[in-house]
């Protein structure tokens, strides 16, 4: 791995990206790494942002990331990818949930909500190194659209293998034992298949 | 055995390895886990006090005793409790005593953003400041050492990024606990604070403050990692994190004791480096302390006085202050508009309290707030709260505004938690000084804000028991309240009618509107989606003006209208059937009907 790896997790309350920074900063822990997670979320409504940085390195200080700062993006909703657009370096990753949870000043009328194009064009300005996922979809057809967050963390464990971890240094089955180590018994298979699934989405799928 | 912990749960954790005995806080974020997590430990004794003051006083009983005690609140929780908090420093205890305090710099979920090691200046107390998980774990067993040492209370004070950041812990055993049970003291000298008392502790107490001040100078928490001596960094909290990451080479003083100063430590400090600067969040504290000492410091002339720290604000601050150079600048990508959507949080779909303020904004009537979810009733459409300061302030503000003579019929609003925190004193005053004010409980069955909390009112402890409940309805009429009435939480027309009755009356009345938390489980069970008939619904827009978040407009417009249809988000929608009760045309069937035309 490069000596340092910010992540920015960017989300809505309530579709799991407490978890999957959970899981983000102990992959980073088990792999032998100084690890440190911050959540910035405020009031504990459903419906608003939902920001976590994790960041991994040989010495970590602040839990914080930076302004323009952050090497990996995961996006768990599009608005919310465009949001942490100015975190970021130029040139880093992201990979973005290509969902739409519509906040109330748009389903009112006064705002509107970006569109698919104007979304690609923005990090196709930044970065050649984007992936775009359904990953609602691919939950729901496992049965179960709560395990977005883990198809997610799935792609994200894939994508990293393309540069920034080196070659075999967080194999599959390292995330997965953090991963079943967090979710009811009763759920381990549903997440295991959540997490492959995300792997298999993206492999062969970037930037379409 | 290394664990990643949040800043909580690595106090929790410092706590239990403390072997403290009785913990007490009312909840209040970002410090409500602390003492959730410690309530998971075996055989410990931790309760929810109904405010924070109670907690402290509950904490200080337990020292008395010569058990350890401990307090834990959000940092507006310790103006409520200023008061014990400064008798406690008078008399010392018999064990130790611990208040944490937990700042919210940036105000992520606060009224304001004080910096509470004013109060340990004030109390003469000493104050501990942890870094990250590790020292907030470690810094509890210290605290109660130095309390129990220097017999003073300790603040142990976190700020929001050490409570919610997680950082590795290497865990610590349980201390052996060699507290025997002692008798409780007879000693009133020391712990009867009538003024003749008083007068002869208070030298002992100014004294005993130097005292700590000495032993900070070797106190290993106030430590320098040396480097360049071109600048040297005096930094303590989240803020030395930022300091070693925009400053690797730099000379540090981190003080994990940031209340007294070792002044012979600071000063040597200051004559190793060539500039010496400070970097602290929000309050001058340790600047003015240093300048007091007639060292040249620079700090607030640099760093932001207002909101949180990060690396990119005190990198940019730097930058400006050539402290770096220009090219350390990081410029942000302008590639997307500020324009966004925001995302502010709202009322739940579902949530008891929005039919209350359908009302109140109907009737036009100033509505004072109080600190819960219901403040977001203050957002159109609903723009039903007018003002909000501070726990159980709104019915004293209301009954201030009706003496006043305003000619209008004040309202104020309150929930269960914090009607019994602060909101019963206020209304005992209401009844006592008679005046026209109405006040609406709003009972959730749960402290709601923090993330669902056991209060007096629900019949349930921290740890789990079933215990008394608090009624309110019995409560409040044997304060005197002759005009009570106690309404289901959806039933939009009974509040209604109730409310449009005691908007006209002369003398004081209280609303209690019952409903539980829409997001409890219980509740949750209970939830089922409704559907908007969309050869009824005209575009009327009326349902839109509850403010429900799972109502959308739908693609579809009428015909006559040309206005967009509604539309029930039925992943948001929990069958709450307010908007079936107030759409004129029934075009959103209710729950009995609901499942009439899914079985036809």
């Amino acid at each position: 791995m490069k000596t340092q790896v910010n992540f920015l997790l960017a989300g809505v309350g309530g579709q799991g990206t407490i978890l999957a920074s959970d899981v983000l900063v102990n992959v980073g822990l088990a792999a032998g790494f100084h690890a440190k997670q911050a959540e910035v979320h405020g009031m504990s409504q459903r419906g608003g942002s939902v920001t976590s940085h994790v960041r991994w390195g040989k010495e970590i200080f602040s839990p914080l990331i930076g302004l323009g700062e952050v090497d990996v993006l995961l996006a768990f909703e599009k608005l919310e990818a465009l949001r942490s657009v100015k975190w970021m370096r130029p040139g880093a990753m992201a990979l973005i949930n290509m969902q739409a949870i519509l906040p109330l000043a748009v389903i009112s009328g006064e705002q509107t909500y970006p569109t698919d194009d104007s979304l690609r064009q923005v990090f196709s300005q930044l970065t050649s190194n984007v992936a775009y996922i359904n990953g609602e979809k691919i939950a729901g057809e496992l049965g179960n659209v709560k395990v977005t967050n883990v198809v997610l963390v799935g792609a994200l464990s894939a994508l990293l293998e393309n540069g920034i971890l080196d070659a075999g240094e967080i194999p599959p089955e390292a995330w997965l034992k953090v991963i079943t180590g967090r979710v009811p018994p009763k759920h381990v298979e549903l997440n295991r298949m959540a997490f492959i699934s995300g792997r298999e989405a993206v492999t062969g799928n970037k930037n379409q | 055995m290394i664990k990643m912990l949040s800043g909580n749960e690595a106090v929790a954790r410092g706590m239990w390895e403390a072997g403290v005995q009785v913990a007490s806080a009312y909840p209040g974020t970002p410090s409500t886990e602390i003492l959730e997590n410690f309530a998971l430990f075996p055989n410990v004794y931790a309760e929810w006090a109904s405010n924070e003051k109670v907690a402290v006083d509950v904490a200080i009983g337990a020292a008395y005793a010569g058990h350890r005690g401990m307090a834990i609140m959000k940092h507006v929780g310790l103006n409520v409790a200023a008061d014990s908090f400064m008798y406690a420093s008078m008399t010392g205890m018999e064990g130790g005593l611990v208040i944490v305090t937990a700042d919210d710099p940036g105000m992520h979920s606060s009224q304001n953003e004080q910096d509470n090691r004013v109060f340990a200046k004030f109390g003469r107390v000493p104050c501990l400041e942890p870094s990250d998980s590790q020292v907030a774990k470690d810094m509890v067993s210290t605290a109660f050492e130095l309390s129990e040492r220097f017999d003073t209370p300790v603040l142990l004070r976190l700020t929001t990024r050490i409570c919610h950041s997680t950082s590795a812990v290497e865990l610590g055993e349980k201390a052996v606990s060699n507290f025997e049970q002692k008798p409780f003291p007879r000693n009133p000298g020391k712990y009867v604070m009538v003024p003749g008392n008083a007068i002869k502790r208070h030298p002992i107490i100014e004294q005993r403050i130097l005292d700590i001040a000495r032993f900070s100078e070797t106190f290993p928490y106030n430590h320098v990692e040396p480097g360049d001596q071109a600048l040297g960094i005096i930094t303590c909290g989240v803020a030395y994190q930022y300091a070693k990451e925009i400053f690797p080479g730099a000379s540090i003083l981190r003080l994990g004791m940031t209340w007294p100063l070792p002044e012979r430590l600071i000063r040597e400090f200051a004559e190793s480096v060539k500039r010496l600067v400070i970097i602290e969040e929000l309050d001058p504290f340790l600047e003015e302390g240093v300048r007091l000492m007639g060292i040249e410091v620079e700090g607030k002339s640099i760093f932001p006085i207002n909101g949180e720290f990060d690396p990119g604000i005190v990198r940019e601050a730097a930058i400006k202050s050539g402290l770096l150079p220009e090219s350390a600048h990081i410029p942000p990508l302008e590639l997307v508009p500020n324009s966004l959507p925001g995302r502010p949080p709202v009322l739940c779909s579902g949530c008891p309290h929005r039919p209350t303020f359908f009302i109140l904004n109907k009737l036009k009537v100033p509505v004072n707030g109080d600190i819960g979810c219901y403040t977001l009733a203050m957002t159109p459409p609903l723009s039903a709260i007018h003002t909000c300061g501070c726990m159980g302030a709104g019915i004293g503000v209301a009954h201030g505004a009706a003496k006043a003579r305003s000619p209008e019929h004040h309202v104020a609003v309150i929930g269960d938690s914090t009607f019994f925190h602060s909101g019963i004193p206020a209304l005992v005053n209401v009844v006592y000084n008679q005046s026209p004010v109405t006040t609406i409980i709003l009972d959730n069955r749960i402290t709601g804000m923090t993330g669902h909390q056991q209060n007096p009112g629900t019949g349930r402890t921290l740890l789990g028991q079933e215990t008394v409940q608090v009624e309110l309805e019995l409560l409040v009429r044997s304060l005197g309240v002759r005009n009570v009435q106690t309404v289901a939480g959806y039933d939009v027309k009974a509040i209604e009618k109730a409310l449009k009755t005691f908007v006209k009356l002369g003398e004081p009345s209280v609303l209690i509107v019952v409903e539980p938390c829409v997001l409890l489980p219980d509740v949750r069970k209970r939830w089922i989606p409704l559907e908007v008939l969309e050869d009824k619904c005209n575009g009327c827009t009326f349902c839109f003006r509850i403010g429900c978040p799972a109502i959308l407009k739908s693609e579809q417009l009428d015909q006559a209208t040309q206005r967009p249809k509604a539309l029930i988000d039925p992943t948001g929608c929990t069958g709450c059937e307010v908007c079936a009760q107030i759409c004129p045309r029934e075009a959103i069937p209710f729950r009995h009907a609901l499942v009439e035309i899914n079985e036809s």
